[in-house]
């Protein structure tokens, strides 16, 4: 008997709207890490990731396209953009932490252009003038209806991620705002 | 729109990533199978609902995730601080005196507001 290969889909694979002032882009597939850790375990995960967590809230640390973004007290979302594997990364630390594998829970988008920050503006109620949320700050947040976490990855570049299942709703949303942003 | 502080974060956020999570500052017993029905029922169902000074516990669900505790005007809405879960009630001698709300059956003379002039324009 033969068993078929199980075949990936990324969601919405390739998609982009482009506008005057704002581009809307679905990002390439990534390895993502739910992390969970303890005080007393930041120093020995961050090792064997490569990275510093951030310890401060809004901050994240990047190396070699991969990101340790704070998303609260002991919790933090890293992705790793080669798509490398992370948790087996962590498979050496024997302290107490947690990490799941939240690779394709997840769905990111690139918001860039000059209008950016007002086309996440159109759905997210917090400040994203550069005073506020400067490149690299990060938070978790709503974008009108879902909850996102927002990535400032430069001054008009902002990288969005959802829940997959809200990704219909995410790239459509992204797509109308920046469209209207450009009117 | 509220901006509510949150502790964790260090700073205001707005309300819409925030949920209310009722009164703070119940303790819940230790021993509960020793507590008679009404214990109980003051515990689990009675609450102050006043009107004026509360305190709350809140959630930064769509942020960090965190509980914290609110002191909050039910008359304004105005938060008079928030702080960390697990620490102290703040005396309620450091409050500042309730606002009134900008809504309230007040004569415009009272609120602190511009008022239009009558002859148009301000």
């Amino acid at each position: 008997m033969t068993v078929s290969q199980a075949t990936r889909r990324p969601i919405l694979a390739g998609r982009q709207t482009t506008t005057p002032n704002a581009t809307v882009t679905v990002a390439p597939p990534a390895s993502r890490l739910s992390l969970r850790v303890p005080a007393g375990t930041v120093a020995a995960v961050s090792k064997a990731l490569g990275i510093e967590l951030p310890t401060r809230p809004k901050a994240s640390a990047s190396a070699n396209g991969r990101h340790a973004l704070w998303l609260g007290p002991d919790e933090w979302l890293v992705i790793d953009e080669s798509g490398a594997d992370l948790a087996g990364l962590l498979g050496s630390v024997a302290d107490f932490h947690s990490a799941v594998d939240v690779s394709h829970r997840n769905v990111g988008f690139i918001v860039s252009g000059t209008g950016a920050a007002m086309t996440i503006n159109a759905g997210c109620p917090q400040d994203l003038s550069l005073a506020a949320f400067p490149v690299g700050a990060v938070s978790r947040t709503i974008l009108h209806k879902i909850e996102i976490v927002l990535y400032r990855t430069g001054e008009a570049e902002f990288r969005v991620e959802c829940w997959r299942s809200f990704a219909d709703y995410a790239f459509t949303f992204l797509s109308a705002a920046a469209r209207d942003g450009s009117s | 729109m509220l901006l509510i502080r949150c502790p964790y974060c260090e700073e205001e956020r707005p309300e819409l990533e925030f949920r209310h999570a009722g009164e703070a500052h119940i303790a819940r017993s230790s021993e509960m199978t020793e507590l008679s029905d009404d214990e109980f029922e003051k515990f689990f169902f009675v609450r102050q609902n006043p009107k004026g000074l509360i305190f709350e516990r809140w959630r930064h669900i769509h942020g960090c995730g965190r509980f914290f505790n609110a002191a909050r005007d039910t008359v304004t809405d105005k938060f008079h601080l928030t702080y960390k879960a697990g620490e102290p009630k703040p005396e309620i001698t450091l409050m500042a005196p309730a606002e009134p709300a900008a809504w309230a059956n007040r004569e415009p003379s009272e609120l602190n507001v511009d008022m239009p002039s009558k002859e148009g324009g301000r």
